[in-house]
């Protein structure tokens, strides 16, 4: 059964669900508890389970993350909202010097059960300081885990996936997508946590992508269609670890491969994929694997600007199309 | 005070009030887009702190930047334009109303990461002291910023080396939505600066010339070689964090009572020689009569048509400012890239 739902309603509701079912559960972050959250992920709950439980923290990104890796370590499951991926930044040593290794350094002696929730990515003009994405950051440190749901469902799955996890799980949540709709049934069964979505079958090229950009290459994939191209697209839904064989299984079909990805193009999350899959799948494809990223730029504050430097629907169009039939060389033109 | 300090200081807030209020039109109307925070309640520090300041001095500012740029001097037209996110905005377009650079007047930045401020500061008071010169740093914050571990690192250093910084709160009582006594154990923040030996002082933030006063002295300090000075000025916004927000979490009543303590409303009183009407008394509200009054009596170097001539000034230059940045051009693609390599010399990497 399930209801038309809001992002920010379905983290939401996970969050209420886990607070009511575990004591251990609990979170802070700035103005998560009288305000509720900047994007209302938390609204309601610190009147519902007090301030202990849902708590207001100053603006000390890195001793409050560091706080929620003391609290996993004695067995509370914190989950911690860093206002934006932007001031994670602050936070790093907690996340991965203490929260990814001490599991490690200790001998197996401790569990991490702590998830971090971070709205990200580039929203309406907030400036280059505002408009980041850090997954390839994050990616590359061994210990952690990372969830990019892209959908209401996903988004209530992951969330309380990770709060029952053991492992430290970051949540990049993206800042256009809290009011966006999709159908919630919190009954439905969840797929694991990092596997990826089929969001589209299609037999002409494969889409990968994740987070909001996953939703424009669904996007494109109906214009293509139009055109006589049957994209398949991939949701990642985690980038770490990310589901190999569902990636592989789509581009063995399809033999071309398109990433999508709102993260500059440089080191990012893209050339992650582009080099496994191209390892991986090297017999079964037609053309090299192909990526559309971000520009290798600060984000422009200039509206025009800022829509020019990440792909948009009519690039990823115009990306697979050219993938899926290459522009003639001028000699095979004059030829025909 | 003397009457063409007086003047300036009442300018600037008169400037800076007109040019906010236009500026929440303006993103009403959709010309200017993202976060947008506000300075109305606030005028008497920015006005106080920025005039008392030498034209050598460096500031460092936060998000709620624009104003203070303003005060010091970047025109309007390249503030509002840079809001508007056009070329020929202060920062080309590239940054927004968080991110005003103005090298020529050294103003050293609006940074959007709550606690940055700091290290550039001390950094900039640092280049300073080596040279010897007889320089010093602005560096503003809120009262939410001072809980950042940054404040605490760069406290200690500017006093350990005595580098040539005014440390300038702005205590607005709240960080968004989280009132001063929920995300701050020390609520008297400029006690705080005690535990670094940095000398401090509490100050009406919403009388621009106790700001005033206050940051001559602390100046003065600093240029003989004082260290850094620490002032926390008292303050409010009478408008929500950003044009995103609209501040439901504060009391009405709690608002009003502020707004009756309008600093623009304080200084004019100050300037000028006419007496308060009995009704304006009744709505200044009991505490601030009295200063007022007082003030007025004595000072009297402002006459009614004048004020009229000033207020009519800042309008003007703020409708000036709107057009021209209506006219400006959107910035290029090949501009965007150009400030991306800006300092690198002529070496061609790939
Ligand atoms: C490191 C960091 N954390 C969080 C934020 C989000 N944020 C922006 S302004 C703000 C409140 C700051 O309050 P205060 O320092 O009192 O300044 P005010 O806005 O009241 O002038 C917060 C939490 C940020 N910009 N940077
Ligand atoms: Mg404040």
């Amino acid at each position: 059964m399930s209801e038309e739902t809001l992002y920010w309603q379905a983290l939401n509701k996970a969050m209420d669900t886990e607070l009511e079912a575990d004591e251990s559960v609990f979170t802070l972050g700035e103005d998560v508890g009288l305000v509720g959250g900047s994007y209302r992920a938390t609204q309601g709950l610190m009147a519902k389970y007090g301030e202990w439980r849902v708590r207001d923290t100053p603006i000390s990104e890195g001793s409050f993350t560091g706080l929620g890796v003391g609290a996993a370590l004695v067995g509370m499951r914190p989950v911690v909202e860093i206002m934006t991926v932007n001031f994670m930044l602050l936070a790093l040593d907690s996340i991965i010097n203490a929260a990814a290794k001490i599991p490690f350094m200790s001998g197996g002696q401790f569990r991490m059960p702590l998830v971090i929730r971070v709205p990200g990515g580039i929203a309406k003009q907030l400036g280059a300081q505002h408009s980041q994405r850090l997954e390839h950051t994050i990616m590359n440190v061994p210990g952690l885990r990372i969830a990019v749901p892209s959908t209401p469902q996903d988004a209530y799955w992951q969330l309380r996936q990770a709060i029952a996890s053991d492992e430290p799980i970051i949540l990049l949540e993206h800042e256009l997508l809290y009011f966006s709709k999709g159908p919630l049934d919190i009954l439905a069964e969840a797929p694991p946590m990092h596997r990826a979505a089929n969001r589209r079958p299609g037999r002409d090229v494969t889409i990968i992508s994740y987070s909001r950009h996953a939703l424009l290459s669904a996007a494109a994939a109906e214009e293509l269609a139009k055109d006589g191209i049957e994209a398949e697209v991939i949701d990642l839904r985690s980038l770490k670890p990310i589901d190999w064989d569902t990636c592989a299984a789509s581009v063995e079909k399809t033999h071309h491969l398109l990433i999508v990805e709102e993260d500059c193009r440089f080191a990012g999350a893209g050339a992650e994929i582009a080099a496994t899959l191209g390892e991986r799948c090297f017999g079964a494809l037609d053309a090299p694997a192909t990526r559309l990223a971000g520009l290798d730029m600060s984000t422009p504050f200039n509206g025009t600007l800022e829509a020019a430097s990440i792909p948009q629907v009519a690039d990823i169009v115009a990306a697979a199309r050219k993938l899926c039939r290459p522009a003639k060389t001028p000699v095979a033109a004059a030829a025909e | 005070m003397e009457r063409d300090v007086l003047h300036r200081l009442l300018s600037d807030m008169l400037l800076s009030r007109a040019f906010e209020e236009r500026a929440a039109e303006e993103y009403g109307k959709g010309n200017i887009v993202g976060f947008l925070h506000l300075y109305p309640g606030e005028e008497a520090v920015g006005a106080g702190v920025l005039n008392a300041a030498a034209p050598s001095d460096y500031v460092v500012s936060g998000y709620r930047e624009h104003a203070h740029a303003l005060m010091r001097g970047t025109p309007a037209r390249e503030v509002m334009a840079e809001l508007f996110g056009r070329a020929d905005g202060v920062s080309g377009g590239m940054g927004g109303s968080m991110h005003i650079f103005d090298a020529e007047r050294r103003f050293m930045g609006g940074y959007a990461i709550v606690g940055e401020s700091y290290p550039i500061a001390i950094g900039i008071a640092y280049a300073i002291a080596m040279r010897r010169l007889p320089e010093a740093v602005i560096c503003f914050f809120g009262d939410g910023a001072v809980n950042q571990g940054t404040f605490h690192e760069s406290l200690n250093m500017a006093a350990l080396w005595r580098l040539p910084v005014l440390f300038v709160c702005e205590n607005n009582h709240y960080a968004i939505g989280t009132e001063i006594h929920r995300h701050s154990a020390v609520t008297e923040v400029y006690k705080r600066a005690a535990a670094y030996n940095i000398p401090a002082e509490k100050v009406d933030g919403m009388d621009v010339s106790r700001v005033y006063d206050a940051t001559r002295r602390a100046l003065d300090l600093i240029r003989r070689g004082g260290g850094p000075q620490f002032i926390e000025c008292e303050t409010y916004r009478f408008r929500g964090h950003s044009m995103a927000d609209p501040g439901s979490y504060r009391p009405v009543a709690e608002v009003k009572a502020q707004m009756a303590r309008d600093p623009i409303t304080t200084a004019i009183g100050e300037a000028a020689i006419r007496l308060p009407t009995q009704a304006e008394l009744a709505e200044a509200g009991a505490d601030t009569i009295a200063r007022l009054t007082a003030r007025m009596v004595e000072a009297g170097h402002l006459a009614e048509v004048e004020m009229e001539g000033l207020r009519k000034a800042a309008d003007a230059v703020v409708e000036d400012a709107v057009q021209f940045a209506l006219h400006s051009a959107e910035p290029t693609m090949a501009a965007a890239w150009a400030h991306m390599t800006c300092n690198r010399r002529d070496e061609v990497l790939i």
